[in-house]
Parts: C-alpha cells; structure tokens; sequence
C-alpha cells in the first residue's frame, strides 16, 4: 500500500515510463513445434506493447539424448525453469514411437506440477450454444488413474492401479481453496465418484472437506461426476471452481473447453513446486503452421494467467481486457473463429488496444 | 409349500422352452410370443422401484399399463443400499430376475460408505450377479423438449462388470490408497462383439471406441486392441476410435457426429449422463443393461433425484419409455407403441410439462395427461 502511495507519487517525475515494479521478471519462454513460434511470436509482441517489465529467456526443449542413454529435456531448458521459477510453453509435439517420454509428462514430473488449473469463460462475441460459462477447473496432475503403473497379470487380464495419496490430495485442495479465495470465487466443488469408489476417491473427498474447513468463506459442495456432466451441459452457471483427481480433471476440463469454443481458446497453468507453467493445450496444427492462420488466444490467455501468478495484476488486466474486446468486436477474427484474419492482424488489433491503455 | 411348487412349475417350463431350441439372439431380439407369454396370457416382469423418486415413477408406469389393459404381471421387490432393513435380499430379486427374464427398475441409490465397510454397491452385485454385461443407452432428441442441441441420436454401450467399478481396493501405507483397474481381453472382446452385432441388427453404420488407451497403455490399450479385433470382423460396420476427453469436448460441441459408442465402464458412465444432459436430463433418457438371458429396463441416466421424494415433480418420461422399451421386448409392440405415441403426443403438446423441461405439472398431472391422450 504505502509502495504504491510512493510510486503514484514519483511516477509524474519519471514521465512515460511507469514502474509497475521495479524489478524485470525473467520468465522461460518454450515456443513449441508446429503454430506454436507463430502465437509465441504474438504474445511477445503484445507483452512489449504492454509494456511488462518481462525479460524472455527462450529455450529449445527438442529432446537429446541423455548421459543415461534415454531421450529427455536438454538441462539447459531445464536449468532455465528451475532458475527462472515461471515459464511459459507454446504447444509440443509428442514424437510417436517408442524410446520418447511425453515431454508434457516430462516437463510435469521434473517441475512437481502437480495442479492444472483452466478457467473456461465463455467469450462475448464468439457465439457457441453456452452462453454463461464461467467455471475453473483444477485438476490434480500427478497420481490418480495416470500414475502409470500397470501390468498384465496373465495373458488378457489386464490390472491399472488408481493411487491416490492423503499428501497430494490435501496439496490439490488445499491449492485449490486458496486460488478461489485469491481469485474473488464464491464455491469450490470437489468432483468425485465415491460412491463406486469408496477409499480412493473417500480419501480424495475428505482431503477437501479438511481444505474446506481451513477456507470458511468460501463455500463447498460435493458432486458425483456423472451429475456434474449432466447439470455441465444443461446449466454450467451453477459451477465455480471444480476440484477433482487427474482423470476426470482430464475430461471435465476439456468438455468445458468443448463449451465455450475449443482448446483454442482456454488457458492452461500448472502450478508446482518448483515454479510454475503457463501453457496452451491446443495441438500443434501442422497443417496451417507457418501461414500466420494460427490463433494466439489461448496462449495469450495463458501468459495473462502468469502474469496474475506473478502479482503483475494490473498489466494482466489490459492485456485480458484487449483480447476479450478485440474478439467482442468481430472484426479481427481468425478462421478457428469464422474470420478471415491472419494472426499478425488479430496480434496488431490487440497491441492497438493495449498500447491505447497504458499511455 | 405353495411358493416352492410355482417355482418348480417356472423352472420346468422355462427348461421346456430351452429344450424346444428357441435360444433368440440376446441383442434386444424380441422372444417368441407363444413360448412367452404364460398359460394366463400374462408376461410376469419383475419390478424394482429403486430409491428416490423410483416409486413415483414406477407408479405412473402401473398406472398407464392399467389404463392400456397391458397384459404384464409385475412382480415387486423393494432393493435398496440406503435402506437395508426393508430391502429384499439380493438373492431372490437376481432369482425372479433371472426366471423372468425381464425387469424394469429404477434407480438405487449408491451411498459413499457402508457400515459395514463393503466396497461393492448393492447395483454392483446385482450386475455380478447376472452378469449384465452391457448396458445401452439410446440418447434421442424428443418431440417437444426444448433443448440445445436437436436431432442428437447416438447409442452408448458401455462394459459394466469390470474396468473401474471392480471394488478392489486397499490402504497400503496410512494415507496411500491403491484401486485397480481391471480390464480382460474376454469382456472387452464380448462388449465389442455386442456394440457391432447391436449396429448390424439396428442398420447403424459406425462404431466409435471411446479410451484413453494414450495413458493407460495397457488397460485401456487391451480394450482397444479388443475392439479392433472385432472391428475387422465386420467390415460393413465403420470403425473409428476417440480419446475420452476428446470425446467428451465433440459431444458437446457436435454430437451428430456420433452414432454407435462402445467403452469401459467409468467412460460409460460419463458420456451416458452428458449425452442426457443434451437431450433434455435423467429424466427422460430410457436405457437397458443386457446379460445374455435377461433385461433389465432402466432410466439411462442414473440419478435418484431423493431431493424431490414425495414432491410429485419428478419427470416419469425415462420410466415410461423404459416400460415401452420392454413391451417391445416381449413381443407386445401393439401396446408399445400406443404408449410410446400417447407420450408423444403429451410432449409435442408441451402444455403438461414437468418442472425438469420448464413447466408446473406435476408427475401425476402428466401421467394423467398421457393416459387421457391414449387413443
């Protein structure tokens, strides 16, 4: 508070040049393969006419081979995010083919991410069937259905193992009662099928009724998964913030995606121990990579989020307020949403309108 | 005395009819009339009301059949998890199921925890039991329910007696809890087998295998592989496969793109209840689990709905087509059909709506209504 007093007070002094914060963020930038370039390209651009005191530290995280032998992240990418604490990652290729991890999975594991969080809002402008989504999904990343460990007990029965732990379960919740109370939400629904499966998903549930007891003003219900697709479908206003195990995180953030007009246009974070990762979860669309067809929204969406992570609320919001109106607009669409704007159209509209702002 | 010789008397006749060689095709073939029905000129259907607004629903069924004359003989057992002492046990209601071959049922509702520390639900053992192996959920638009999307018609066919309902699970360390999945090449192959000879028998022309065999690269790879399998045996059948998430984002933003679906149980669950919600909710959305002897006709959403027991609110269309569904199945089409158009007719109308599809009608003013629009 006091801070801000001073700076308002210094800030006539120092002409044009506003100090949001007097320190330069460094942030690791992983374009990705295919659009991904194209949109980090933009979301660049749209950064430096915002003005944010970022310094992007790009990184190449095209596998090499490691001293053991196997393919992985060059160390420098990997030193970059350790060191930097916040990154921001364009869409990866998963080589097909065996002797390759899913460098998502693996980029996952080495950071402990162990929270993926998608706001799915539904956009002025964009017209889809729903009109009045405005949920948050945060979907626990390590354990779950995807822990991994699977065998084949005799020839044609097969045995995965759902592992669900009290420690990351109470991390998830826990995580996931702070960002609605930080983020001005009103309910947190913990998404659960206890009722078939009654220790792991039980273990699953009581880790966020304890979580809700620590958070009194928020409020906390609980939903089957099956009612929560029925009502998600028939009336999504009814849901806030939604917490859940990795599986049915997977599917309810993607059919909220589905929602509001594709992956194209929701954000992605996953927070972790180690820092934490803004991404788009679209594909890489090797089809139209490189004809400057791309859209940068959710990657821009994305970066919007960091920014919020990082404290720098204020640029976050020009930048939100930019896209979302450039999109109200129609004018500068592109042609994942029926128009006929070429990215480094859409990209300029926005700077336009950020540019406007921050003067 | 009397209870031990009728069932000695069922269990004769149904070996006479085995024996006559009229062994139909399980897939929702309609049985042969004359082995059927019973000397009274009655099919005998054993009844299960379920928990939550079950009995309402159940009541208007009874209703509407009493006022079409329906020769159906309905057979009540009270099964229920949430309310042990009045529920009938379990062996006698999977007895009458299996003697009668058919059964209409509502929904049982399945609690978080047992007293008792069972992990398996009541609805579980019941599948086990009689191995329903297969349940089926046509997901229609109807005449008159205002929804988002329109023309949606796709069938699920979802594996219900493995995959992640199995109950296997333990504590292996304080605060670590395992569950398996289990997935076999039997099951898988059998679902499989039952989705495309389901498509033949219903002139459809794709099946979609929904998994998520990308992370789970054995269990649901198997799964996969199995349906693969069974795919190259029928090449008429169009065959493609679909990620769950993936599937689950198409659903609700295309769902005509789907017809036939085929997945493990969990997915099955999932997808039933969002395709549901797109027609118009659990109540209305009639399904059938399948074993290879018996039927069993039940609301393909599966939701209690115990905050409006005893409210008169509840919507009996799912019931209601779950019972048409069932005439049919026994070969009482005539019956089924003037059911099924009375409904029809009551919702293209759209002046008795439940509250579910926006109106103020209660359950019985749109029984009453379907009944008076019976012709």
């Amino acid at each position: 508070m006091a801070a801000q007093w001073i700076r308002k007070a210094i800030s006539p002094k120092l002409g044009r040049v506003r100090l949001y914060s007097s320190k330069v963020h460094k942030c690791t930038l992983i374009p990705g393969d295919g659009i991904g370039p194209e949109i980090s390209a933009a979301v660049q651009k749209i950064f430096d006419a915002a003005k944010v005191p970022i310094e992007w530290d790009t990184v190449d995280v095209t596998p090499v081979r490691g001293p053991d032998g196997k393919f992985g992240i060059p160390q420098a990418a990997i030193d970059s995010v350790n060191r930097n604490k916040i990154g921001l990652k364009g869409p990866l290729m998963t080589p097909v083919g065996k002797g390759h991890r899913s460098l998502n999975l693996a980029l996952r594991k080495e950071f402990n991410l162990y929270a993926n969080v998608r706001p799915c809002r539904s956009l002025e402008g964009y017209k889809t069937l729903y009109d009045n989504v405005d949920v948050v999904t945060i979907r626990e990343n390590t354990e779950g259905e995807y822990s991994g460990i699977e065998h084949e007990i005799v020839d044609g029965v097969v045995q995965s193992i759902k592992l669900i732990t009290e420690d990351a379960s109470r991390r998830v919740a826990d995580f996931a009662f702070q960002y609605a109370q930080d983020n001005n939400r009103k309910k947190v629904t913990a998404v659960h099928k206890a009722n078939i499966m009654r220790m792991s998903d039980g273990l699953f549930l009581r880790c966020c009724r304890e979580a809700a007891g620590k958070f009194p003003s928020v409020k906390f219900e609980e939903k089957y998964l099956d009612t929560v697709c029925l009502n998600m479908v028939q009336d999504p206003s009814q849901y806030d913030v939604l917490v859940m195990p990795n599986l049915y995180g997977d599917i309810l953030s993607d059919m909220c995606a589905g929602l509001v007009g594709g992956l194209g246009l929701t954000p992605s974070g996953n927070i972790g121990l180690n820092g934490a990762l803004f991404e788009s979860v679209h594909g890489t669309a090797p089809d139209i990579a490189g004809q400057d067809k791309a859209n940068p929204t959710a990657l821009l969406l994305s970066a919007v989020m960091m920014l919020k992570h990082m404290g720098l609320n204020e640029q976050g919001r020009i930048i939100e307020h930019a896209a979302y109106d450039t999109i109200k607009e129609a004018k500068y669409l592109t042609g994942d949403l029926g128009g006929t704007a070429k990215c480094s159209e859409y990209t300029d509209e926005i700077c336009k309108r950020v540019a406007s702002q921050i003067k | 005395m009397a209870l031990l010789v009728r069932n000695v008397c069922k269990v004769l006749s149904q070996a006479t009819q085995k024996g006559a060689g009229v062994r139909t095709l399980h897939i929702g073939a309609v049985r042969h009339q004359d082995n059927f029905i019973e000397q009274q000129g009655k099919v005998k259907c054993t009844l299960i009301p379920g928990d939550g607004v079950g009995p309402e629903l159940v009541l208007s069924v009874q209703n509407v059949f009493k006022a079409v004359n329906v020769p159906v003989e309905f057979e009540p057992y009270f099964l229920s998890e949430v309310n042990p002492t009045l529920s009938a046990p379990l062996e006698q209601v999977a007895n009458s199921i299996a003697l009668n071959q058919v059964c209409l049922k509502g929904i049982l509702a399945t609690p978080d925890h047992s007293h008792t520390g069972e992990l398996q639900t009541l609805n579980m053992k019941l599948r086990r039991n009689l191995d329903l192996y297969s349940n089926v959920v046509h997901v229609k638009s109807l005449p008159g329910v205002k929804s988002r999307h329109q023309n949606v018609d796709c069938v699920i066919i979802r594996e219900q007696t493995e995959g992640e309902y199995s109950a296997l699970e333990h504590e292996c360390v304080p605060g670590v809890v395992e569950c398996l999945k289990i997935v076999t090449a039997v099951k898988s192959q059998r679902i499989a087998k039952f989705a495309f000879d389901y498509a033949v028998k219903n002139n459809r022309k794709k099946v979609t295998c929904v998994h998520k065999a990308n992370i789970m690269k054995l269990g649901d790879g198997l799964f996969l592989q199995s349906c693969q399998e069974i795919a190259e045996l029928y090449p008429k059948i169009q065959f493609e496969t679909m990620i769950v998430d993936n599937c689950t984002m198409q659903m609700v933003s295309n769902p005509h793109q789907f017809d036939v679906m085929v997945m493990p149980n969990l997915y099955g669950n999932i997808v039933d209840n969002l395709a549901s919600g797109l027609v118009g909710g659990a109540g209305v959305v009639a399904g059938a689990s399948y074993s290879a002897e018996c039927v069993v006709f039940e609301p393909g959403a599966r939701h209690t709905y115990s905050e409006a027991v005893g409210k008169n609110v509840a919507n009996p269309t799912a019931m209601l087509l779950c019972s048409v569904k069932l005439l049919n199945h026994v070969n009482l089409g005539r019956y089924a059909e003037q059911i099924r158009d009375a409904l029809n007719r009551v919702l293209n109308d759209g002046k008795v709506r439940t509250k579910d599809l926006g109106g103020q009608s209660s359950t019985t003013e749109f029984t009453t209504a379907v009944i008076n629009s019976l012709r």
